[in-house]
């Protein structure tokens, strides 16, 4: 049987991949943004989890809220990216070294 | 569980801006290019009405009961105090401000778009909701409809390497941050069994904080926080952000969000976790010292003046954090000296919201179109080409500096009290060694102005109501310093909880 500290588990664990993701990723800009959507999969999935295991449904309305941020987040990422390839003809996170002081 | 038809009043100024800018993307469809004076007048509108609506509805709420201000509606997401109306009135007013010092300047640059004015409206309407967030859900929802308009906003001049990169540098962080707050608050609510601020708090309260689970949620929701004030060590995007968006989008950064930013904290950590106070009171210690000491010594290296607001405004957090802390005191628990401390913090916050105003108000002044005054060197002999507004600069720094008789003197002096009053005297005394280090190079730009000789003899160019808001802006800095005690009282009357 599924209890609560299996899927606490699994989803700190996607989380923990998701940070490791976005501070050891040194290529891709792309590859940040989908750890940042795995970031907020993974905090579903908590909420979820608690969700059901407390008997309270208001943490499985909170992630409809979630993902629908996220899509506009994502959103507003993937516009801010394609200006950024505008100027920079480059989606390498070392390339972003413009604003130094 | 049945439902109830919420009581939609408390809500009203937000509602009111809500609707507003559902009318204003209408009105932007049939308008021409050259009519964009009508967008702008129409978000002054909405702001002022928004404040007088604030006013009303607090006055409504006063009345119906002298002692606890404290309404919830919306399922207690939502919580009306006089905490909140008065952050969100400043957080209007800070608006209204920051639209009016950018109009010339993005009209110059051909960025006074209206998308420009609505996120601009989106984010002030963002922070007034997490403002009076008392539930995560509210809290989640206000804190992303003011990121994401902020996150747009940077990335306005999408021309600009410089200008795109910031966007997207602050994106990337802002999103890990929120990420961070969700998974402290899916940590609380597992613990808890609720989302509701209040509601925490009893649970809290009556089952014991010591379970790991909490402590864990704790962390993660601070982080989150810290990141949104920026302090040291989430504060890798302040300085990359300041300086790479265009200055009329750093004046609103760098402003009214903090204050918001602030109100979240004093929700979460004193309504919510008071009961971890010891916990988080340990590491809010940590944040604060570490962002005054690393704030003030790294603006001493900066040559770019945006950089080197973005490092004072670091450690100005740091006081405000400070205040925060200050409010209880391990033997004697909650008592008088608390609301002194929040009170401090709070007053610190508004101190902090006028005096960035007024900086990066002169950063745009001395702008023009293809010129940028980003560096401390365009200030240069700054009282030969006006002594007006060369004086208003110095009561800016002079201010921030924390020299007396200026609101910054009183922030600074009234935070220190509540520090030492709660007993910790070595903090006390770190963060007096730090300002007066820190009084370096904001009398090094005062010395640029007065003893060096200009390099750029063209006059300053600004309308008139531009020069006109500006100088009530720093003259306000000065009145209360004067009047200090004014401001205080209101912030004390606020938050008697």
């Amino acid at each position: 049987m599924l209890s609560l500290s299996h899927v606490l588990t699994l989803s700190a664990i996607l989380f923990a991949v998701s940070v490791v993701g976005i501070f050891l990723n040194r290529k891709n800009l792309i590859i940040l943004l989908m750890a940042i959507e795995l970031m907020l999969l993974s905090v579903n999935m908590n909420f979820v989890a608690f969700s059901h295991f407390l008997g309270d449904r208001s943490g499985q309305l909170f992630v409809f809220f979630i993902l629908t941020v996220a899509a506009a987040e994502s959103a507003i990422g993937l516009a801010i990216l394609v200006a950024l390839f505008r100027n920079l003809r480059s989606i390498h996170v070392d390339d972003l070294d413009h604003l130094k002081g | 569980m049945e439902f109830m038809i919420p009581d939609f009043r408390p809500a009203m100024p937000e509602l009111f801006m809500a609707a507003m800018i559902v009318l204003i993307l209408l009105v932007t469809t049939f308008i021409k290019d050259k009519r964009r004076s009508v967008v702008f007048w129409l978000c002054q509108f909405t702001l002022l009405a928004s404040i007088y609506l604030l006013f009303q509805v607090d006055q409504e709420y006063r009345a119906v009961d002298t002692h606890v201000l404290l309404g919830l509606t919306f399922s207690g997401m939502y919580v009306i105090d006089s905490f909140g109306s008065l952050l969100k009135g400043f957080v209007c007013l800070a608006v209204a401000v920051t639209l009016q010092y950018g109009r010339v300047y993005m009209a110059e640059r051909k960025l006074d778009s209206p998308e420009y004015y609505l996120m601009v409206l989106c984010c002030a309407l963002g922070m007034m909701i997490l403002i009076s967030a008392s539930h995560f859900v509210t809290m989640y929802l206000g804190l992303e409809l003011m990121s994401l308009s902020l996150y747009g906003l940077v990335a306005i001049n999408r021309d600009n390497i410089g200008s795109t990169e910031a966007g997207m540098k602050y994106f990337v962080l802002g999103a890990l941050a929120s990420g961070l707050l969700l998974y402290g608050m899916s940590m609380l609510y597992g613990a808890t069994g609720s989302m509701q601020i209040h509601q925490i708090a009893r649970t809290l309260y009556e089952h014991g904080a010591q379970d790991v689970v909490v402590i864990f949620g704790l962390v993660f929701v601070l982080v989150g926080v810290a990141f949104k004030l920026g302090v040291v060590p989430f504060h890798m995007w302040v300085p990359d952000v300041y300086q790479g968006a265009p200055t009329a989008v750093t004046v609103l950064i760098s402003s009214a969000p903090k204050l918001a930013a602030f109100a979240m904290a004093f929700r979460v950590l004193v309504n919510g976790l008071f009961d971890l106070v010891e916990q988080w009171q340990q590491m809010l210690m940590l944040l604060a010292a570490a962002s005054i000491i690393l704030g003030n010594l790294a603006a001493i290296a900066q040559s770019n003046i945006k950089r080197m607001l973005a490092y004072s405004g670091i450690s100005h957090m740091g006081f405000v954090l400070l205040g925060l802390l200050s409010g209880y005191i391990r033997e004697r628990g909650l008592e008088v000296d608390a609301i002194n401390a929040y009170s401090s913090a709070l007053f610190y916050s508004i101190a902090y919201l006028m005096m960035t105003l007024a900086s990066f108000g002169m950063v745009i002044l001395l702008s023009r179109n293809g010129f940028e005054a980003e560096n401390i060197e365009d200030f240069k002999g700054l009282n030969q080409r006006s002594p007006w507004f060369a004086g208003m600069m110095m009561i800016v720094m002079f201010s921030m500096a924390g020299i007396p008789f200026f609101i910054g003197f009183f922030a600074k002096l009234s935070v220190l009290q509540a520090v030492v009053m709660a007993g910790y005297f070595k903090l006390a005394v770190l963060a007096v060694v730090m300002s007066v280090i820190g009084a370096f190079y904001y009398l090094r730009v005062v010395k640029v102005m007065y003893f060096d000789e200009s390099s750029d003899p063209m006059p300053l160019k600004a309308t008139l109501g531009f020069k006109a808001v500006l100088s009530i802006n720093i003259l306000a800095i000065a009145f209360f310093g004067l009047r200090s005690n004014d401001l205080m009282q209101i912030c004390a009357l606020a938050l008697r909880f």
